[in-house]
């Protein structure tokens, strides 16, 4: 592989140790591990996110995504390693903790309660009150001119704030997600798989979400297991298999073919190919593959 | 909720909301099914026979409902949370039998007992909350446990202190008078006596329905049960509102626990078995769902309302009361599957 290894340091932005005042990234992950029980689920993972940047995770199912993402979210602890936020090395025991230190997950499956409100939602364990003792009461009119106007400014035209989350379309689901987390004054704003589940179209709506949060100056982790994806929004990518880091690059270092073909694994299509030619009666099959070798063949001359 | 909708609507509204009319949104609410149910079988009994609606005649039937109510309320809040309580029966026994057997054993004013079977039923209703959240297993095996447990404890202790299988009448004892005056007398309406429970329930389903709506509890009752890794993942205290939920309906159960006392002066041990279901049926006909996250507490009180209007109505029209149970029954079917229906048309539009 001719890409080149990112280095750490050349990526620091502006970011300050409020104490020392020296440079440190927003969140970083320094040969991160955790195991389940005797299961190695992730072993040293090293990454950093900082602000006005979008760090993508890409591998494939299995590969270690979730976990790496529940530990930064304080759904999980890592074992091994330290995370950082500012600098300061923290474990994270909550998912509120990691909100209350400006980390917000939007989750490919579970960002939303379905049968709730939109409003409600968005709004959802944040809620705005009003009064005092015990007759404070939601603002519900101020949660939902707010909803209205924050996924206005990202460009959602809803119907009606009023309805069930759940009646909306699954890129119109993530929006919201992202929309919520973006009001709530994240700094870092995990994205897991958002474009797993959606249409090419819908993909594409959100790929624009995730550089309007980027613009906006949120340190964003995008998760998925596209290059397609990734590439046109990511400014350094970090490639997971079987729970080990087997890339980390910076956007100038490489291209998407060598992402596509990293992520690929020609060596395993190979391997593949070589079975099912044992098995014998699967020529179609292992023209195809050989085929989709070719494809990902880092000199390969397929185009983005 | 609609009024505030319809006052405050932006002055150019969205071409696209005006689709949805108000009945509509009057169909999508969770306890239409109930209500239209309500009607028909008021409407029904009404015809069948001249005294049903005679207003002492009617106010049996609220009596009635709100024995049912009053823990139908408890229990729509907890199954919106996505749990239910199979132990509310005879939790409801072992509150009163808690506060009588107490004060008659200690000699000590009726009150000191009323206090500890609160803090009985709290307790009862904290320990299937946290057993729950411990060991995740489901509701439904932990509050049978519970229930039977509760069974044995009633019928075992008041033979163990009492020696008897009902609690030894309280009825002479300081402060009988003053909490039978709370908790089971009747204020007379325009010539009509209404029992307390009557007043008791409809504060507490408006209590409930504030709480529900406009609150952040209210809030995250909802998200727990709707989805509660969801609900998590955002920051809602889940274990919190799930164990306080399971204390709520503990609530409820000391109050129609005192009820059921002073409107006697002894309990027997035995009773309650089986009453667990008729909240749950008054609560699944109100239009919750029993997977959690949809439902209302208005719901839960106009179920408890059918039930005693069907619990009445069939003694007012002198049938035989042999085919309550039937009746009941169908009933829930049939509410179940119009709630069904008119729940998937009004989200469908």
């Amino acid at each position: 592989m001719n890409a080149k290894q990112i280095d750490q340091q050349q990526l620091l932005k502006d970011e300050k140790d409020p104490l020392t005042h020296t440079p440190v990234h927003l969140l970083s992950l320094e040969s991160v591990g955790k195991h389940y029980g005797n299961i190695v689920a992730l072993t040293d993972v090293t990454m950093a996110v900082d602000n006005g940047r979008v760090t993508c995770v890409l591998g494939d199912n299995g590969a270690g995504k979730s976990t790496l993402i529940k530990i930064i979210a304080g759904l999980h602890q890592h074992d091994e390693g330290t995370l950082k936020i500012m600098g300061e090395e923290r474990k994270l025991s909550s998912p509120r903790e990691a909100l209350d230190a400006g980390i917000a997950t939007v989750y490919q499956d579970l960002a939303v309660v379905p049968l709730m409100p939109i409003w409600r939602n968005f709004f959802l364990g944040s809620e705005l009150t009003t009064g005092v003792g015990p007759f404070k009461k939601l603002d519900v009119q101020k949660m939902k001119d707010i909803t209205k106007k924050e996924l206005a400014d990202m460009g959602i035209d809803l119907r009606d704030v009023e309805q069930p989350i759940g009646q909306l379309s699954g890129g119109e689901r993530q929006c919201v997600a992202i929309a919520r987390a973006v009001y709530f004054g994240a700094k870092v704003l995990i994205l897991d798989e958002p474009t797993a589940a959606l249409g090419v179209k819908q993909s594409g709506v959100v790929l624009r979400y995730i550089l309007q949060a980027r613009d906006r100056g949120l340190g964003v982790i995008f998760i998925t297991h596209n290059p397609h994806h990734a590439f046109p929004v990511g400014d350094r990518f970090l490639l997971l298999k079987r729970g080990r880091s087997i890339g980390y690059y910076d956007k100038k270092d490489i291209t998407l073919d060598e992402l596509t073909a990293q992520m690929a694994g020609g060596a395993e299509l190979a391997e593949l190919a070589h079975e099912l030619e044992q098995l014998g009666g699967h020529g179609d099959i292992v023209k195809e593959v050989h085929g989709e070798m070719a494809d990902v063949a880092p000199a390969g001359g397929r185009a983005g | 909720m609609t009024m505030t909708s319809t006052l405050t609507k932006p002055a150019v509204a969205d071409e696209r909301v005006a689709k949805r009319n108000p009945l509509q949104k009057l169909l999508g609410r969770p306890e239409v099914g109930a209500l239209v149910g309500a009607i028909v079988l008021f409407v029904f009994f009404a015809s069948v026979s001249q005294t049903f609606i005679q207003p002492n005649a009617f106010a049996t039937v609220l009596y009635g409902s709100s024995t049912i109510g009053i823990m139908a309320v408890g229990v729509s809040l907890l199954m919106i949370g996505g749990e239910f309580d199979l132990s509310t029966g005879v939790a409801v026994i072992s509150s009163a039998l808690t506060a009588s057997m107490f004060s008659w054993y200690f000699s000590m004013n009726v009150w000191v007992g009323v206090v500890l079977a609160l803090v009985v039923s709290l307790g009862i209703g904290f320990i299937n909350g946290w057993i729950l959240m411990k060991t995740k297993l489901p509701s439904f095996i932990v509050t049978l446990a519970t229930f039977l447990m509760l069974t044995g404890l009633n019928l075992g202790l008041t033979r163990l202190i009492g020696g008897g299988v009902s609690s030894p009448s309280i009825s002479s004892m300081d402060g009988y008078q003053a909490a039978r005056a709370i908790f089971a007398s009747s204020v007379n309406i325009a010539g009509v006596d209404v029992n307390n429970t009557v007043f008791i329930w409809i504060a507490l389903v408006a209590v409930a329905s504030w709480v529900l709506l406009r609150t952040k509890v209210g809030n995250w009752i909802f998200a727990v049960g709707g989805d509660a890794n969801a609900a998590r993942a955002v920051g809602v205290p889940v274990k919190a509102t799930k164990i306080g939920l399971f204390m709520a309906v503990g609530f409820c159960g000391w109050i129609l626990g005192m009820h059921n006392l002073f409107a006697f002066d002894a309990v027997q041990s035995g009773e309650g078995v089986g009453n667990e279901f008729l909240y749950i049926i008054a609560a699944v006909i109100g239009g919750c769902l029993l997977t959690g996250g949809y439902g209302s507490a208005v719901g839960g009180a106009i179920g408890a309302f059918i039930f005693g209007m069907a619990n009445k109505g069939i003694v007012y029209a002198q049938w035989n009361p042999d085919w309550f149970k039937f009746f009941l029954g169908l009933m829930l079917l049939l509410a179940t599957i119009v709630n069904l229906i008119v729940k998937r048309r009004a989200e469908l539009k």
